[in-house]
């Protein structure tokens, strides 16, 4: 019965597309109709095929297989996101790169979402997806929530991502920064995101173990929070319901502390709760060592989620906010410091008599430089916050540095220590193919972030200086041309570290794939044994 | 550590979790938000603020699709380099009609809040087409295919009448004559009175750019965008703003 009712949803679904790419007033709204006419028409078939079939019972198993698909999504769009980054960075540099046969589809201010996005949200967020419903199967001793929910979390995520890809090449965008896809894109979003807030909280109900691990708490108020940003900051008219027009519920400067409201939190919960779930659960495993202090985790964890969600207006200092605002932003970004590090002590010391392991496993190695990095962004980030400081660094390359420490340093580093160590575990493989790659990566990867990161400082600062530079009579010294063309050396430094960091992440899918394909079996230990 | 003890109901009830989680991350956007709604002093009383034109509207249109926003901020903050090398600060009222709001982060281009008037339609041409051609130090990706781009309009009454609906003042002839007012503007030879009467110097103390901004017979999204690009920043009279100091 159930499997008909599906067959009836995603038929309505594709008819329902296919119209609307019949009566579409643009043409990303038309190719996004369509790709979502082709992705129903294949889930149609994919159902057919099984209608009827009898279902086996896998309650005692863990759903890996979902997680596998995670793993193999993750490291494809990371090496999409950061070949994307590569590709923008050098057109900054070399701006003959903006091909003018492309009629605009290639230029720098289409690609820059698709890059962001696609780190974000389909890097990033693919690699919550799939640590969260590891994660929680694991500590909760319970197969995930709702049968093939996970898949339709997973395939719908997949598909937002390829809608607002194509949206944002061919021109469909709200032109909010880092929530830039479209209103219907938006409601595809909303949906997926309750599938996942219900996989998630529906393994965490039945749960075998008493106690909630810490690593939930943060993963769950991750998937709360942003369901919240999502559904306030994309509120909009949509122009038709056959268009990807639409317009925004606030203006101005209401519209603006919602979008940094969003935008902040984005980083603090999307990317920072979310792969502080992470830490908490991959790093003592790896390090086979429990979490360094409980206590800590406590307060880290109230602390954060409390005080992250006041930061948002440090994005507006000096401008048409009032002023009241922005100083609370201010002052909350500079607290905030304390549970960041507290979140970083708590990680590094996990280590506390194995730090030898250090000299032996890479994957520890990487695991560590990605604290490292998150207590150094989360440094950088509240002194940044303190208007004097950000009188000077905002509107400069400066914020592009601090993004990028905390996203190529943190995320990426400790979704790659992660993928290393799910992925010879999921597959039943003896280990990893090579650590020698591993290392390779990992130094790849540091340098490539160094270089990038104070490539940045020094134009950000640079240029910060240079426009604000008078000379002996009052008059400005500098054009802003001038700024422009004294960046260009440290535009090729920084698209050399981001080049470095792709290579490592390449070399990382080949020993992965390597992994999967070329190292022998391991006895198979599937079934959902009490929490580990 | 009595009280964190305590901590205990609250790890082994999930749903507790979810609430208490979800009450504490509502609190700081309460706070900072919804007063932004109220305060009287959000917003400045200014004179000359209008809404945007069907075409400045539809410039704006692709101000946003191509991403402009991403390398162009929109606020001018009150720093001596700033004002000096862009204009007056930014005010609040100078973004109350855009939809959503485009101030920007980052400035890999210079400051648009006040380009308006600044540069002629045909520097605007040539900046568009190929920037390297007036600023060689440019880095700006090249939006000549905009001249290409032939637009009718078609759907324009709709988007006013959607701005309209999210509360921006337009009219009930300003939304029926959003067709007539967005091929009026860009049509120098045209009847552009209609335009000049509700968007112009009688009713908001500005008259209204009407010019061939492309310099091509046809009408195009490069038309529109330059048309934006012209009125930007330059609806505040500020002879008669005087700044309220508890902002």
């Amino acid at each position: 019965m159930w499997d008909y009712l599906k067959l009836a949803g995603l038929g309505l679904v594709a008819v329902c597309a296919a119209i609307a790419a019949n009566y579409a007033h643009d043409l990303a709204y038309q190719v996004n109709a369509l790709t979502v006419m082709l992705a129903a028409g294949i889930a149609f078939l994919w159902v057919l095929r099984g209608a009827g079939d009898p279902k086996p019972n896998l309650q005692h198993e863990y759903f890996d297989g979902v997680v596998r698909a995670g793993a193999i999504a993750t490291a494809f769009w990371g090496a999409v996101g950061f070949l994307v980054g590569v590709v923008i960075a050098l057109q900054l540099a070399f701006p003959q790169l903006n091909f003018e046969f492309l009629q605009g589809y290639g230029n720098f201010g289409r690609l820059r979402p698709l890059h962001t996005s696609a780190v974000i949200f389909a890097f990033g967020g693919n690699a919550l997806i799939m640590s969260s419903f590891y994660i929680v199967q694991r500590t909760s001793a319970a197969r995930l929530f709702g049968g093939n929910l996970g898949w339709f979390v997973f395939w719908g995520w997949q598909l937002v991502i390829v809608l607002a890809a194509t949206g944002y090449v061919l021109g469909a965008t709200q032109s909010k920064e880092y929530a830039e896809p479209v209103w219907y894109v938006d409601i595809l979003i909303t949906v997926v995101w309750v599938a996942f807030l219900i996989a998630f909280m529906g393994t965490l109900l039945k749960r075998k173990e008493p106690h909630i691990y810490v690593a939930n708490w943060f993963l769950l108020s991750m998937i709360l929070t942003v369901a919240m940003l999502h559904l306030v900051n994309n509120a909009a008219i949509p122009v038709s319901i056959f268009g990807s027009a639409q317009v925004q519920l606030y203006s101005g400067v209401q519209d603006a502390m919602v979008q940094w409201w969003y935008g902040h939190n984005a980083v603090g919960f999307f990317l920072t709760a979310g792969f502080l779930g992470m830490m908490y659960y991959f790093v003592p495993k790896q390090v086979e060592r429990p979490v360094f202090s409980y206590k800590l985790s406590i307060i880290h964890f109230w602390a954060l989620i409390f005080l992250y969600i006041w930061a948002g207006p440090h994005h507006l200092h000096y401008t048409a906010l009032p002023d009241w605002a922005s100083t609370l932003g201010m002052v909350f970004s500079v607290i905030l410091w304390m549970p960041s590090w507290g979140g970083m002590i708590n990680g590094l010391m996990t280590l506390s008599g194995a730090w030898d392991k250090l000299r032996t496993d890479p994957i520890i190695r990487m695991m560590v430089v990605s604290i490292g990095f998150y207590g150094m962004s989360t440094f950088e980030g509240p002194m940044m916050s303190i208007k004097a400081v950000n009188s000077l660094s905002h509107y400069t390359d400066w914020t592009i540095g601090h993004v990028h420490s905390g996203a190529l340093g943190w995320n990426g580093m400790i979704t790659f220590g992660v993928l290393y160590y799910l992925v010879p575990r999921l597959w039943n493989r003896e280990g990893l193919y090579s650590l020698k790659l591993v290392s390779w990566h990992f130094w790849l990867a540091t340098i490539g972030i160094v270089l990038y990161a104070s490539a940045m400082w020094v134009t950000g600062i640079m240029e910060g200086l240079m426009w604000r530079e008078v000379d002996a009579n009052g008059f400005l010294v500098n054009a802003f041309a001038d700024t422009v063309a004294a960046k260009f050396p440290m535009y090729v430094v920084r698209a050399l570290g981001g080049l470095l960091f792709l290579t490592g992440a390449l070399i990382m899918c080949w020993n992965l794939w390597m992994t999967v394909r070329a190292q022998p079996v391991k006895a198979s230990q599937h079934s959902a044994v009490p929490a580990e | 550590m009595a009280f964190l003890d305590k901590h205990k109901a609250i790890e082994t009830h999930a749903t507790l979790l979810m609430v208490l989680s979800l009450l504490v991350v509502t609190i700081g956007g309460i706070v900072q938000i919804v007063p932004l709604f109220y305060l009287e002093n959000t917003i400045e009383k200014v004179e000359g603020m209008r809404p945007y034109t069907p075409l400045e509207l539809a410039g704006q249109q692709v101000y946003m699709r191509e991403g402009c926003y991403g390398c162009h901020s929109q606020m001018i903050r009150p720093m001596r380099d700033e004002v000096e090398r862009y204009g007056h600060y930014s005010l609040a009222a100078e973004s109350m009609y855009d939809r959503p709001f485009l101030w920007g982060s980052k400035r890999t281009g210079p400051d648009l809040a006040r380009v308006g008037g600044r540069y002629s339609d045909e520097w605007h041409q040539d900046h568009f087409t190929n920037a390297k051609s007036v600023v060689p130090e440019s880095v700006m990706p090249p939006y000549g295919f905009l001249a290409n781009n032939i637009i009718d309009g078609k759907y324009i009454q709709d988007v006013v009448a959607t701005h309209r609906m999210t509360g921006v003042p337009y009219s009930d002839e300003m939304v029926e004559n959003a067709l007539a007012d967005f091929t009026a503007q860009a049509d120098p030879l045209g009847d552009a009175s209609g335009l000049e009467e509700r968007y112009g110097e009688a009713a908001f103390g500005n008259p209204v750019n009407v010019r061939n901004f492309d310099g091509q017979p046809e009408l195009t999204e490069m038309d529109a965008l330059i048309a934006y690009m012209q009125v930007l920043g330059t609806m505040v009279d500020f002879s008669t703003f005087t700044p309220v100091a508890n902002r």
